[in-house]
C-alpha cells in the first residue's frame, strides 16, 4: 500500500483476518488437483444445462407441433425444415438431438441426485442408529447391509422394477433400495469410532436427547466419508438408471433420459446410424467421468489417513 | 472346519428362505396373483376355476407353503410365451449365459493381469499412467453404450464380426455350446470383450495395489538379498502372492458377471437367461420372472458359499477368526 510515503496517512481498510474454516481448508486443498477443478467445472455446466435446458434449447423435443417428421434420422449438421441446424442430426421422429440430450440431462441428473440424497438420508441414519445403539440393532441392521451387498446392484434394481413397472418414482425408489447399504455401512463404520470419542460423553453427561446427540453432534463427524460415497454413488445411480432405461425396464417413453435415447438408437445402429445412440452416450460418459474426477479429489482431500 | 461349514449353510438357507418370502411377497401380494398366474385370454369361468385349483382363496401363508412345496419340487410355474415349464426354458438357456461369463472372465485376467503388473513395477512411468487413466474410463463407461459402439464399429463399418446371436454351436453332454467353434467363437468375442470391460479394470487396479504392496515385503527383501533374478522374484514370489487376492476378488465378481450379462445379452441379442428375463418382463411373462429370480438368488448363495469357503481354506487367518 502507500499508506507509508503519503504524508497524511490515508485510513486503511480494515481487512477481515482470514479464519480457516474447515469449508476453506477442503476448498483450496481440492483445488491442488487440476483434473478435479476441470471435472467440477463441467460438472457445473451440464448442471446448468440440464436446468436452463428448456431457455437454451432450439426446440422442444416434447412439444409435437414443433417436430417435422419430414427432418426424421438427418445427419448431424443438417439444416432442418424450421430453419435451424441439427448440429447432432435428428431422430426417426425428426427430434433435434441436441434438445433431446440436453432434456434428457434434467432426467438423468433428477433421477440419480434425488435417488441418492434420499438414499443417503436413509442409509446414514440407519448407519448411525446402528453404531449408536449397537448390540441386538447393530447385528439386525448389518446383516441386512450384508444381504442387500451381496446381490448386484444391477439385479436387485430389476428385481424390484420386475414387480413395481416403469416410472420415474419407481425408478427412483429401486435406486434407493440398491443403493443405502453403501450409506450404512460407511456411516457405521466412522460413526463406532467417533462414538467412543470424549464429546459424545460429554454431550451425553448434559442429558441432550439422544437424537440430538446422534444428529447434532455424531453425524457432523461422520460426514467427510459420507460425502465421498455420496458423489461417486450419485454417478453409479445416474449409470444404473441409464442402464434400466436402456434394457426398458427404466423411466417412461414420455420423460426419455439418456439411456432411453441410446436404446431409442439401437435399431438405427445396424444401418449406420450411428448419431442417435452415439451423442447422447457421449453426455452420459462426460457426466460420470466429471463426477467421477471430483469424487476421486474429495476421497484425497477428506481422507485423514493421507494428511500431510 | 466342519462346524464353520454346517453353519455358514444354515444361514445359506435362511437367506434363501428369506429371499423367497421377497419373492413371494413382491410377485404374490403387490402384484394381482389372479393377473400374474392366469393367462389374460382366459375367460370368467375358466379364471375361477383356476383360482381354486391354484388356491389362490386361501389365507396368505398357506399360499407361500404350497408355493415353497412347488418350488421345491422344481415346479415353478409354467411360461405363458412358450407354454413350457419356467424352470426348464431358464436352465436351457444357462449355458449361453455361463459361456459368456467365463468368456469375460478369462479376458478380462488376460488383459487385465499383465497390464496390472506392468503399472505396480513401473508405476511412474508414461505407460503405466495411460493404463491407469484407461481404467478409470473403464470404470465410468456406461457397459450397454460400450457394447453398441463395438457394434458400430466391428460389425457395421469394419464388418470383422457379427453383431448378434451365438452362431455355430456343438453339443456337447447334451449341452449348446458356442466357444467350440471358429463361428461360435467369432460371436462370442464381441460380447464377452463387453462384459470383460469393468472386469479389465478391477484387476488392473487389484494387481497393481498388490504389486506395489508385495514389492515392500521383507520377504521380496530377502529373495533379492539371496540373488534371485528379477524374473523370479517378479514371477514366483511376487506374483504367486498377489494371486490369491485377485483370483478371490475374480471370483466373487462371477456372481456379478452374470447379473452383469443381463445387459450385455440385450445388446447383443445373445440368446442367455438375461436376455430371456428382460424379454418376459417387457412382456409380463411372470412365471418366468419369478423362476429367474429363484435361480438367481440360489446361484448368488452357493457363490457367496463357495468364495468364503474358498478364502478361509486359502487364508488360515479367517478360519481362526471365525472359531
Amino acid at each position: 500500500m502507500s499508506a507509508t510515503t503519503a504524508p497524511v496517512p490515508t485510513p486503511v481498510v480494515v481487512q477481515p483476518p482470514k479464519v480457516e474454516t474447515p469449508f476453506r481448508r477442503m476448498a483450496s486443498e481440492f483445488c491442488e488437483s487440476k483434473t478435479a477443478v476441470v471435472g467440477l467445472v463441467i460438472f457445473a455446466i451440464i448442471v446448468l444445462i440440464a436446468v436452463f435446458a428448456p431457455l437454451i434449447t432450439p426446440q422442444n423435443p416434447y412439444d409435437l407441433a414443433q417436430l417435422d417428421i419430414m427432418d426424421g434420422r438427418m445427419e448431424p449438421g443438417t439444416v432442418g425444415g424450421a430453419g435451424f441446424t441439427y448440429w447432432l442430426g435428428t431422430d426417426d421422429q425428426g427430434r433435434d438431438m441436441l434438445s433431446g440430450i440436453m432434456y434428457g440431462l434434467r432426467i438423468s441428473l433428477l433421477v440419480g441426485a434425488g435417488s441418492a440424497i434420499i438414499a443417503c438420508a436413509f442409509g446414514a441414519s440407519l448407519g448411525l442408529l446402528a453404531a449408536y445403539a449397537g448390540k441386538r440393532t447393530d447385528t439386525v441392521i448389518m446383516r441386512l447391509v450384508d444381504l442387500q451387498l451381496s446381490f448386484p446392484s444391477i439385479l436387485a434394481a430389476l428385481m424390484i422394477l420386475a414387480f413395481l413397472g416403469k416410472g420415474v418414482f419407481n425408478v427412483v425408489l429401486a435406486l434407493v433400495i440398491v443403493e443405502w447399504a453403501y450409506y450404512a455401512r460407511t456411516v457405521r463404520g466412522t460413526a463406532l469410532v467417533e462414538r467412543r470419542r470424549e464429546y459424545i460423553e460429554a454431550a451425553q453427561c448434559l442429558a441432550l436427547p439422544t437424537h440430538r446427540v446422534i444428529f447434532r453432534h455424531l453425524l457432523p463427524n461422520c460426514l467427510p466419508p459420507l460425502i465421498v460415497v455420496g458423489t461417486m454413488q450419485i454417478a453409479r445411480a445416474i449409470a444404473l438408471e441409464a442402464t434400466l432405461s436402456f434394457l426398458g425396464l427404466g423411466v417412461p417413453i414420455t420423460e426419455p433420459s439418456l439411456g432411453l435415447l441410446i436404446s431409442n438408437g439401437y435399431e438405427y445402429m445396424l444401418s449406420g446410424k450411428y448419431w442417435i445412440s452415439f451423442y447422447p452416450g457421449i453426455a452420459l460418459l462426460v457426466t460420470i467421468v466429471s463426477i467421477n474426477l471430483v469424487g476421486d479429489q474429495l476421497r484425497d482431500v477428506l481422507n485423514p489417513r493421507l494428511k500431510k | 472346519m466342519s462346524v464353520y461349514l454346517l453353519r455358514r449353510l444354515f444361514q445359506s438357507l435362511l437367506v434363501m428362505l428369506a429371499m423367497s418370502v421377497i419373492v413371494f411377497v413382491g410377485v404374490y401380494a403387490i402384484g394381482d396373483p389372479v393377473e400374474i398366474l392366469i393367462s389374460p385370454d382366459a375367460d370368467q369361468i375358466e379364471r375361477e376355476r383356476a383360482i381354486k385349483a391354484l388356491g389362490l382363496d386361501l389365507p396368505l401363508w398357506m399360499q407361500y407353503l404350497s408355493f415353497l412345496g412347488n418350488a421345491l419340487r422344481g415346479d415353478l410355474g409354467r411360461s405363458f410365451v412358450f407354454n413350457e415349464p419356467a424352470l426348464q426354458l431358464i436352465l436351457q438357456r444357462m449355458p449361453a449365459t455361463l459361456e459368456l461369463a467365463f468368456g469375460a472372465m478369462f479376458i478380462a485376467l488376460l488383459i487385465g493381469l499383465p497390464l496390472g503388473l506392468y503399472a505396480g513395477l513401473k508405476p511412474n512411468s508414461m505407460g503405466a499412467k495411460v493404463v491407469m487413466t484407461g481404467s478409470i474410463l473403464g470404470f465410468s463407461l456406461p457397459t450397454f453404450w460400450v457394447g453398441l459402439m463395438l457394434i458400430m464399429v466391428f460389425a457395421v463399418q469394419l464388418g470383422w464380426l457379427p453383431s448378434t446371436g451365438r452362431g455355430t454351436t456343438v453339443d456337447v453332454f447334451g449341452l449348446r455350446w458356442s466357444f467350440l467353434t471358429w463361428d461360435g467363437l467369432r460371436h462370442l468375442a464381441m460380447p464377452a470383450l463387453n462384459l470383460a470391460l469393468f472386469k479389465i479394470s478391477l484387476v488392473i487396479r487389484l494387481t497393481r495395489a498388490g504389486v506395489r504392496e508385495t514389492m515392500l515385503m521383507d520377504y521380496v527383501k530377502f529373495a533379492r538379498a539371496k540373488g534371485l533374478s528379477p524374473a523370479r522374484v517378479t514371477y514366483v514370489h511376487v506374483f504367486k502372492n498377489i494371486l490369491i487376492p485377485v483370483v478371490t476378488v475374480v471370483g466373487l465378481e462371477l456372481g456379478s458377471t452374470i447379473a452383469f450379462s443381463v445387459v450385455t445379452e440385450s445388446v447383443f441379442a445373445w440368446p442367455g437367461m438375461g436376455k430371456l428375463i428382460i424379454d418376459s418382463i417387457n412382456v409380463l411373462d411372470r412365471p418366468v420372472i419369478v423362476a429367474y429370480l429363484m435361480i438367481i438368488v440360489l446361484m448368488f448363495i452357493t457363490i457367496n458359499l463357495l468364495v468364503d469357503l474358498a478364502y478361509s481354506a486359502l487364508d488360515p487367518r479367517v478360519r481362526l477368526e471365525n472359531k
